[in-house]
């Protein structure tokens, strides 16, 4: 049975408008009609210059999804979205399709240089030496802009590139795992998602290959009345090690935008994918206007025996986050992890968690989850854990922490746990608790300010979740969270 | 160095402090004794500025400046140390730490250098020795699960790093066994100093032959009823303080 814990409480005005990211890049753009019908659906897939078979599976998409309904269920509340409203394709007008840096906008560049997205190699080369090197897809609106260090990965037999590429160039990889871990049919934004995606990363790594540096894709979405429907696929052949990371930023606009990305993994024996996000879309002002509505499926598939799959998420943007990167445990002795950390404030409206599935025999997962919520949010933790009959020997550790800054914000917890075999072992540890005003007088009385004694509390509080990120993503989370609350106190 | 002039503070309508007049001078060792709900805690927070009372009269000049109008952080830049009776738990954050952000954020305020890290360590090895610290405890959470006895240890360890002009010890020997009380009073002896003064609050003599004080006031009912040397306090220890309520009464 669900257990629900609550703690809501009354007004408290806030500044949000913290927003570093917020502007906007002048670039002339090239559009789908307004809408979604199958005309829009072949105008994508002919500007991706798509296969028959990739069409057909888009159109079946579609016909599905016009007979399904908008899931309900969440703790979030919101205007209806009209679907007819929306752009669903928007790429630069100049060279949507660059061959190398040189043919990429200038602007386009200026604007990645303004988010601290390093796209020349030579520069990350020329670096201070033993900075670690990340190659980068960078997806700007409906179109992938530049991918780093292809060459140097296919040496090592790592594919990574736009999605819309692979697409062209290994079909026969993208058909055989395209939508085996998020099907069709999964859910209402994710079957919208198959219909019309438009761009995102595709990621193999062959068997025995420990990818040689960190992959990461950066997602930006510019254009107005747009959505972002980015697709990523990630494969982990027999054997194989792949870290990856995902960054997302948006200008501010006082309407909502939509991103409905569909993220799958698929780990083989013995591999193991650890994924992380730093995501960071607008997040509406101090009132509620405006904000990205991050609707997102993201699903890993321990597929082979052995295999790890690791989720690690700082959240801390998006008007709205309908969230739940879970996995599948199908291999036995596979692992299943899930670190988060889900930051809200001001009229943010948070629902995040995991599934953890256990069908393969001795399979584990983690989760440790830390929500905190500041001004007038709602901060959900809401997650699945599951044996099934055959899953011998599965066990599942959870621990699930509330933060709550100051008294107009709320912290709920939904776990459900399901075990349809004796042998599992599922533990659930969950806390709520509130930043004291004792423990604030406290740390100004040592000298710290009230913004530097939350964002020390704070990080004290998260502080198990940022050990799992990267190291350098860790210190820029770790930024990220405190920008994210200030003026969350006073 | 200190003094308070008819300071009246009153929390949710309930009056605690009723006129206090107050001097403390460079290199003073002062001792405040009372009675229970006298207003000594009150005191402490007023003078270290925590939000909940409510200041109705009077002032409290710190070397000349208005304390009264600046935020805790900035009192604290400014010199004002108070280790608390009861010291709050910082979960996952490790007591290093929070030493190093704090006395960092203090020099940042004065317009100072941060430390390095060498000669941070260095500073605070120093201190942690002579308060028989040991070195895994300040890579624990701060005070999270400490006992009595170590948090008060820490507190003074953070007023020795910290080097405040004007300290106040809240009831510090609360909860301390003879040899803590030992360990935390000669902590504190090490930092008398002829630009420090101390306000050393306390219900019972026992702490005062450990740290031996230059004057003692009496506080009752949220005023100073009488002020002496170092023996006034041997006279409340043999007499309580029944005196001083009949006093109120008549």
């Amino acid at each position: 049975m669900p257990a629900v814990q609550e703690t809501i409480d009354q007004v408290r005005l806030i500044d949000v408008d913290q927003y570093k990211y917020g502007f906007e890049t002048e670039v002339e753009m090239e559009k789908s009609p307004r809408g979604l019908s199958e005309d829009v659906i072949r105008f994508i897939s002919a500007k991706k210059g798509e296969p028959e078979w990739m069409l057909q599976w888009r159109l079946d998409a579609y016909k599905r999804w016009l007979t399904m309904k908008e899931p309900a269920w969440a703790r979030v509340s919101y205007d209806k979205i009209d679907y007819n409203d929306i752009y669903y394709y928007a790429a630069p007008k100049k060279n949507p399709a660059p061959k190398s840096l040189d043919e990429v906008d200038p602007e386009i560049l200026r604007t990645y240089e303004k988010l601290g997205i390093p796209l020349r190699e030579q520069e990350i080369l020329a670096g201070v030496e033993p900075q670690r090197r990340v190659a980068v897809d960078a997806v700007f609106d409906s179109v992938s802009v530049a991918t780093t260090f292809k060459e140097e990965l296919a040496k090592a037999g790592v594919i990574f590139m736009p999605i819309s590429e692979a697409i062209r160039e290994y079909p026969d990889l993208v058909k055989q795992y395209l939508g085996s871990v998020v099907p069709v049919t999964d859910n209402f934004f994710a079957t919208l998602n198959s219909a019309v995606f438009t761009d995102g990363s595709f990621v193999y790594v062959p068997p025995g290959v420990r990818c040689p540096m960190e992959l990461s894709t950066y997602f930006r979405i510019n254009e107005k009345n747009t959505g972002q429907f980015e697709r990523t696929l990630i494969i982990a052949d027999k054997g194989s090690y792949v870290s990856y990371l995902e960054g997302c930023t948006a200008p501010k606009r006082d309407e909502n935008q939509l991103h409905a990305a569909v993220v799958e993994l698929v780990a083989l024996d013995d591999a193991e994918i650890k994924y992380s996000t730093v995501q960071n879309w607008y997040p509406g002002d101090a009132e509620g206007r405006g904000g990205i509505y991050n609707f997102v499926t993201k699903r890993g598939d321990c597929r082979g025996k052995n295999s790890v799959i690791t989720w690690t998420q700082v959240e801390t943007g998006s008007a709205i986050t309908w969230k739940y990167p879970s996995c599948i445990l199908r291999g036995d002795n596979s692992r299943g992890e899930f670190y988060s950390i889900a930051v809200s404030n001001g009229m943010q409206q948070v629902d995040s968690g995991t599934k953890m599935i256990h069908l393969g025999k001795n399979t584990t997962s983690r989760i440790i989850s830390k929500g905190i919520a500041a001004g007038r949010s709602e901060n959900t933790y809401r997650g699945l854990v599951s044996a099934h009959r055959k899953a011998t020997g599965a066990r599942n550790f959870t621990n699930c922490d509330s933060l709550l800054i100051g008294n107009q914000c709320g912290a709920h917890t939904v776990p459900y746990i399901e075990s349809k075999n004796a042998t599992a072992v599922f533990e659930h540890e969950a806390t709520t608790s509130k930043i004291s005003e004792d423990q604030m007088f406290y740390c100004q009385q040592r000298g710290l300010s009230e913004e530097e004694a939350t964002a020390l509390i704070v990080n004290g509080f998260v502080k198990d979740v940022l050990q799992q990120l990267p190291m350098e993503f860790a210190v820029e989370a770790q930024k990220l969270i405190s920008i994210s609350l200030e003026g969350s106190v006073g | 160095m200190l003094e308070i002039k008819n300071l009246v503070v009153q929390i949710e309508d309930k009056r605690i402090l009723n006129g206090l007049n107050l001097t403390v001078n460079k290199g003073e060792v002062a001792a405040i004794m009372g009675p229970n709900g006298s207003g000594k805690s009150t005191l402490s927070y007023v003078i270290a500025g925590k939000e909940d009372y409510e200041v109705l009269d009077g002032e409290i000049l710190l070397n000349g400046e208005n304390v009264l109008e600046m935020e805790p952080d900035q009192r604290a830049a400014a010199g004002v140390f108070l280790a608390f009776q009861y010291p709050l738990e910082i979960p996952g954050v490790a007591s290093m730490t929070f030493l190093k952000a704090t006395l960092n954020a203090q020099r940042k305020a004065r317009g100072e250098d941060e430390l390095t890290t060498p000669d941070f360590i260095k500073r605070v090895n120093a201190a942690a020795t002579q308060l028989e610290i040991p070195k895994d405890m300040l890579k624990r959470a701060l005070n999270v699960g400490f006992s009595g006895g170590e948090k008060k240890r820490m507190e003074i360890l953070q007023m020795a790093l910290l080097q405040p002009s004007f300290c106040i010890l809240d009831e510090t020997d609360s909860g301390l066994d003879i040899d803590a009380l030992r360990i935390v009073s000669e902590g504190v002896n090490a930092l008398r100093s002829a630009d420090r003064a101390f306000l050393v609050i306390t219900h019972y003599q026992r702490l005062l032959n450990h740290i031996v004080p230059d004057t003692v006031h009496v506080m009752h009912a949220g005023r100073i009823v009488k002020t002496g040397g170092k023996e006034l306090a041997l006279e409340l220890e043999a007499n309580g303080y029944a005196d001083y309520r009949e006093t109120e009464a008549a």
